[in-house]
């Protein structure tokens, strides 16, 4: 058995003491308990979990594991997402079309539905991790910060989705975005029609109309049209992602600082 | 524990009192003569440029902010013309709703016995485009089932209040000029307006 072992060893050596080796893999393979403790912790994506997690943190019934899966599932769309931006280009003229050629012309084209499918996954599992959390009174101090955090993550979930869900251009996406945002005209002093807008007026003339509103300034005009659709497409792929993830960042390192997932203080 | 850091590497500072020998002064001074700091930064001085410092820093921040939230919001805007003239008076029939125009600017004309009024195709629900049934003699939503007769007064479904009805005044060339950049609601009373109507 040793000498198996020692020649083993003999073979990778060769590789496991080369200067490349060492370079990328620090701690080498891992043999003693602090070098599998190393190997975790160096590593820049396997330190975001624990070393070690007690062993009640993988109850799946008690934790669902809901917050891992929408993470799991942001990836995925990022993935997902980046590759169909390959072949979409979002204006009036192309919009529609380059999603059906997506499907039909593009090798793999379950792509588009695997995005879309991935993003009503992700609102289903962010709602089912707020229920979980809030069933196992995960919110408790000191965890409250934490959950107002989650709260504008689902805040920014939902708008990713309806940001998205205007890019394909059709009958569903106009009207639905039309709605949304005839509803946003009626803020409280931000929209037009909104109580309060009237109040904000040099004189006679209104600070806050159909032209200046915060409808105009998320549709980039009167009604959803060319500008809407590039708004929503810079909102969708770039703006919204982007806070999501420092949001989410924030969201990660609160729970790693505060013991872990389902630790009991 | 051992001696804190600080003392490990920083040399005693000395300060000279006015008129003390400068020999005093050790070589690996940070602040003395021959050195960056000539004299002392006073408590003063110190506070009023961190705050400065600060303030513009904040300053910026804000500015940047301010432009940013401008840049928003669009100076010109690419849209379908609001003012155009939709052909002559004889051209539409009486107790008739015309849809020609609905697709390319969003507007019914309207004739009765008296005058042509234009209708707006944006239900006051949501916002959807109703249809005119003409079997039914009534414009209906397919969004949430809002009704409207024909005046464009809402009778049933969620919708909250009539259809608006846009300014229709007669052209120097004898045709029906819209603009709609002007509307009237009837729930304010504005379709007593004579610019809400073409008396023909």
């Amino acid at each position: 058995m040793a000498r198996a072992s020692k020649e083993k060893k003999n073979l990778l050596a060769p590789l496991t003491e080369s200067q490349i080796f060492r370079s990328i893999f620090r701690t080498g393979i891992p043999v003693t308990r602090r070098q599998r403790m190393l190997s975790i912790l160096n590593n820049i994506f396997l330190h975001l979990h624990p070393v070690r997690i007690p062993k009640h943190a993988v109850k799946i019934k008690y934790v669902w594991c809901m917050g891992g899966l929408s993470f799991f599932l942001f990836l995925t769309l990022t993935i997902s997402g980046i590759l169909l931006m390959f072949y979409y280009r979002p204006t009036v003229e192309y919009a529609y079309n380059d999603i059906i050629d997506l499907k039909e012309q593009v090798p793999f084209g379950v792509m588009r539905e695997i995005h879309r499918w991935g993003a009503h996954l992700m609102v289903i599992t962010v709602w089912l991790h707020m229920f979980r959390v809030f069933m196992t009174g995960s919110y408790k101090s000191p965890r409250e910060f934490n959950w107002c955090i989650g709260v504008v993550l689902l805040t920014l979930t939902l708008l990713l989705s309806f940001t998205g869900y205007l890019l394909p251009w059709d009958q569903l996406a106009i009207w639905a975005i039309t709605v949304g945002t005839n509803m946003a005209r009626a803020t409280p002093f931000m929209g037009h029609e909104g109580p309060g807008a009237a109040l904000l007026s040099i004189g006679d003339v209104n600070l806050v109309h159909a032209g200046s509103d915060i409808r105009f300034a998320l549709l980039g005009g009167r009604f959803v049209g060319d500008a809407a659709l590039l708004r929503f497409y810079v909102l969708h792929c770039i703006a919204i992602p982007v806070i999501i993830v420092i949001f989410m960042a924030i969201h990660f390192w609160r729970i790693r600082k505060d013991g872990g997932v389902s630790r009991p203080l | 524990m051992g001696k804190k850091p600080d003392q490990k590497n920083h040399p005693k500072v000395v300060y000279p009192s006015p008129g003390e020998d400068k020999k005093n002064i050790p070589e690996n001074a940070s602040i003395g003569p021959g050195t960056l700091l000539e004299t002392p930064i006073k408590r003063r001085k110190f506070f009023a440029l961190v705050i400065v410092g600060w303030s513009v820093f904040f300053g910026a921040i804000a500015g940047f902010l301010t432009l940013m939230a401008r840049f928003m919001f669009p100076n010109v805007l690419f849209e379908p013309e609001m003012t155009f003239k939709v052909g002559y008076p004889d051209d539409y029939k009486i107790r008739q709703v015309d849809t020609r125009w609905k697709a390319k600017y969003g507007i019914w004309i309207v004739r009765n016995e008296e005058y042509i009024y234009a209708l707006s195709t944006v239900c006051t629900h949501l916002g959807c485009t109703p249809n005119w049934l003409e079997n039914e003699h009534k414009f209906k939503c397919p969004c949430h089932g809002s009704g409207y007769k024909i005046s464009g007064i809402n009778f049933e479904g969620p919708a909250p209040r009539p259809l608006e009805r846009f300014r229709i005044v007669l052209a120097e060339d004898g045709q029906i000029r819209i603009d709609k950049t002007k509307k009237f609601q009837q729930e304010k009373g504005q379709w007593t307006d004579p610019e809400s109507y073409l008396a023909v």
